[in-house]
């Protein structure tokens, strides 16, 4: 597929291919979405905002220029934001595709790293040389001040130009929290959102720290998504039930609103309200308890995003959707067009019964075969 | 709603401005909002940044000089001061990433800054346009680009019935031709009329925009441009602030569900 290599959020022209729950595809313009749901369901939404997540520096020990990639961290609260999980680049920027780019020095614990007006710890390498976990010295407030006027959105050679932050954050964009673009909400413009209550359509929103989607590494690849930290409001908690309750569907607007409320719902299947961390991978095998549709960008085969679509359709739908997509020109990556899939019947029968005992598992072991 | 005379004067849509006193019988609707305030060194914005932190508000204030920030960090503990200037299209988004970072979120933005435009007032006739520009730059796109970079987070308060109001400071120039006014009455008539375009609009939101105007006070823009005012005759900052925060704790009260916002206290 061709790669969207501008932001165009708003574009007029985005097209939406539809799986549905039979297995056939179509082709609709972006802006028919409200007129393809139906006025029972539920659209859940991630309204994490993007942090600029990309830090440039130097490693001190050696002076070698870096590029510190912020990956995630195993909490939401804005006032702890000294320790993250990061990958590490070496010299040059986005322009260079990310599997291309120079390692960085050998990196050790306590190393010191000084990234514009921020300085931080290495506090261990983790399982890989460049993946580490670091601590940014002072007061939540000076390191947020550092964030603002040092960090760049995290991007990749697709994009020409450089991304500025109003370019990653969609309208619904609240707490800063995601490590990249929660993009499959830009389809959702604030004339969206109008015309989806228009219709009767509820919308509710969750937030979920988006974790990067790519290292440039097969074996860091290999270990994305890495846990990411997800709040569910008490009123979208309501909303999951009423809808259910009557028989609507619950539609995630993303595959990381599939991730959080999936794994909400892996203990009992309810979606209770509260912070947690979401530990699972999506994929074959799973079966949703929560989510009946998705919406997304397209995903290039191999890729996490790409393989938590099994989960809704089976192997020679997904080869169809991913030959049509191809066939008509859709364009990919986070700026491109977009996707609707209803997960096909038979796999969701009824997962689980509200009469049922309450199945209890470690959160995360039971969704993956 | 949109209120558009002086806080002195009952609003005009049937005297729907709550009484502090009944208010407080319950408990004070701004306790524990997350509030962020532009201009917040000085003036109203300064009174404002006080009044709100002694409600119970958790305060985010941005202004432009770091000293006047760190001053007021100073005598407010818990206030986060944020150095930025709300007329460049590039503070914008640091500052909303600032604010979202302090706040966590946002209930209430108070668009506060503002500027007279030309060092002093001047004929529209011999107004220099770079200083209209920057009038316009303060006190119209300032306001309307920190609201579009914070409105997922406002209606994310609505949409979870904490009550979300968004407070753009107006004047009574914006009504009345007052001559050698010209660019601050011209900025805050496009003020007030943008208000009332955001109301309209995002009423199904649930995000609630008022366009205020304190009146004459005693405050540094008034001296600029009046310097041979009587400041005894003018009102006080800090009662414009009070009751400005009156007004919006009535708004509070209206948009949100009691109920639904205790819960999600004790949730988070």
């Amino acid at each position: 597929m061709t790669p969207a290599a501008a932001p165009s959020r708003l574009s007029r022209r985005a097209k939406l291919l539809v799986v549905r729950a039979s297995g056939r595809i179509e082709h609709w313009p972006r802006s028919a979405l409200p007129d393809l749901l139906r006025p029972t369901d539920l659209l859940i939404a991630n309204d994490a905002a993007t942090l600029p997540a990309s830090l440039f520096g130097t490693h001190l020990p050696t002076g070698c220029a870096i590029e510190v990639r912020l990956a995630g961290r195993d909490s939401l609260d804005a006032n702890r934001v000294d320790d993250f999980m990061a990958f590490v680049f070496g010299g040059g920027d986005f322009r260079v595709r990310t599997e291309d780019r120079p390692k960085p020095p050998a990196l050790r614990t306590g190393d010191r790293l000084a990234l514009g007006p921020l300085r931080a710890t290495v506090v261990r390498v983790l399982d890989h040389p460049r993946f580490i976990e670091l601590r940014i010295d002072g007061p939540a407030a000076r390191i947020w001040e550092g964030f603002a006027r040092h960090g760049k959105p995290v991007q990749y050679s697709h994009i020409r130009e450089p991304l500025a932050l109003w370019d990653v954050w969609t309208a619904l964009a609240g707490p800063p929290v995601a490590f990249e673009a929660p993009s499959a909400g830009f389809a959702l413009s604030w004339k969206m959102l109008a015309s989806l209550a228009a219709r009767g359509i509820r919308l509710a929103t969750l937030t979920h720290a988006a974790g990067l989607s790519s290292t440039g590494d097969p074996a860091l690849d290999a270990q994305l998504p890495l846990d990411e930290a997800y709040r569910i409001p008490l009123s979208t908690a309501q909303a999951v039930r009423d809808g259910k309750a009557r028989s609507g569907r619950v539609v995630a607007i993303g595959t990381t609103v599939v991730r959080a409320l999936e794994h909400a719902a892996s203990v009992d299947c309810t979606v209770p309200a509260g912070e947690r961390l979401a530990t699972q991978t999506l994929g074959a095998g799973s079966r949703l308890r929560v989510v009946d549709a998705l919406v997304s960008g397209t995903h290039e085969v191999g890729s996490s995003h790409h393989e938590l679509l099994r989960a809704f359709v089976g192997e020679p739908t997904l080869e169809r959707m991913d030959q049509e997509l191809e066939s008509h020109g859709y364009r990919t990556h986070e700026f491109g067009d977009s996707i609707l899939v209803e997960t096909s019947r038979t796999r969701h029968a009824a997962p689980c019964s509200a009469r049922s005992p309450a199945v209890r598992a470690p959160a995360g072991s039971i969704l993956t075969a | 709603m949109v209120t558009t005379d002086a806080m002195n004067v009952a609003p005009p849509d049937g005297g729907t401005a709550p009484q502090a006193s009944t208010a407080r019988l319950v408990a004070d609707p701004l306790d524990g909002r997350r509030v962020a305030v532009t201009g917040g060194t000085a003036g109203l914005g300064l009174a404002l940044v006080r009044e709100l932190s002694r409600r119970g508000a958790r305060v985010a204030f941005v202004a432009r000089a770091r000293a006047g920030v760190e001053r007021v960090v100073q005598e407010l503990a818990g206030v986060r001061g944020i150095v930025g200037d709300v007329s460049k299209k590039e503070d914008i988004y640091p500052i909303a990433l600032q604010v979202l970072g302090a706040l966590g979120g946002l209930d209430i933005l108070i668009n506060n800054a503002s500027t007279l435009g030309p060092g002093r007032l001047e004929l529209l006739s011999d107004t220099q346009c770079e200083d209209f520009e920057q009038a316009l730059a303060t006190n119209v796109l300032g306001p309307f680009r920190l609201t579009r970079a914070l409105l997922g987070a406002l209606a994310a308060s609505a949409r979870e019935d904490r009550g979300s109001v968004v407070v753009n400071i107006s004047s009574d120039a914006a009504f009345t031709p007052y001559a050698r006014w010209g660019a601050y009455a011209a900025s805050k008539a496009a003020l007030h009329h943008m208000t009332r375009i955001w109301d309209e609009e995002l009423k199904s939101e649930g995000v609630q925009f008022l366009s205020l105007d304190p009146g004459d006070m005693d405050t540094e823009l008034h001296r600029t441009a009046l310097p041979d005012d009587d400041p005894s005759l003018l009102k006080r900052p800090e009662t414009a602030a009070r009751e400005i925060a009156d007004v919006i704790a009535g708004a509070m009260l209206r948009s949100s569900d009691p109920a639904q916002a205790l819960a999600t206290a004790i949730e988070q």
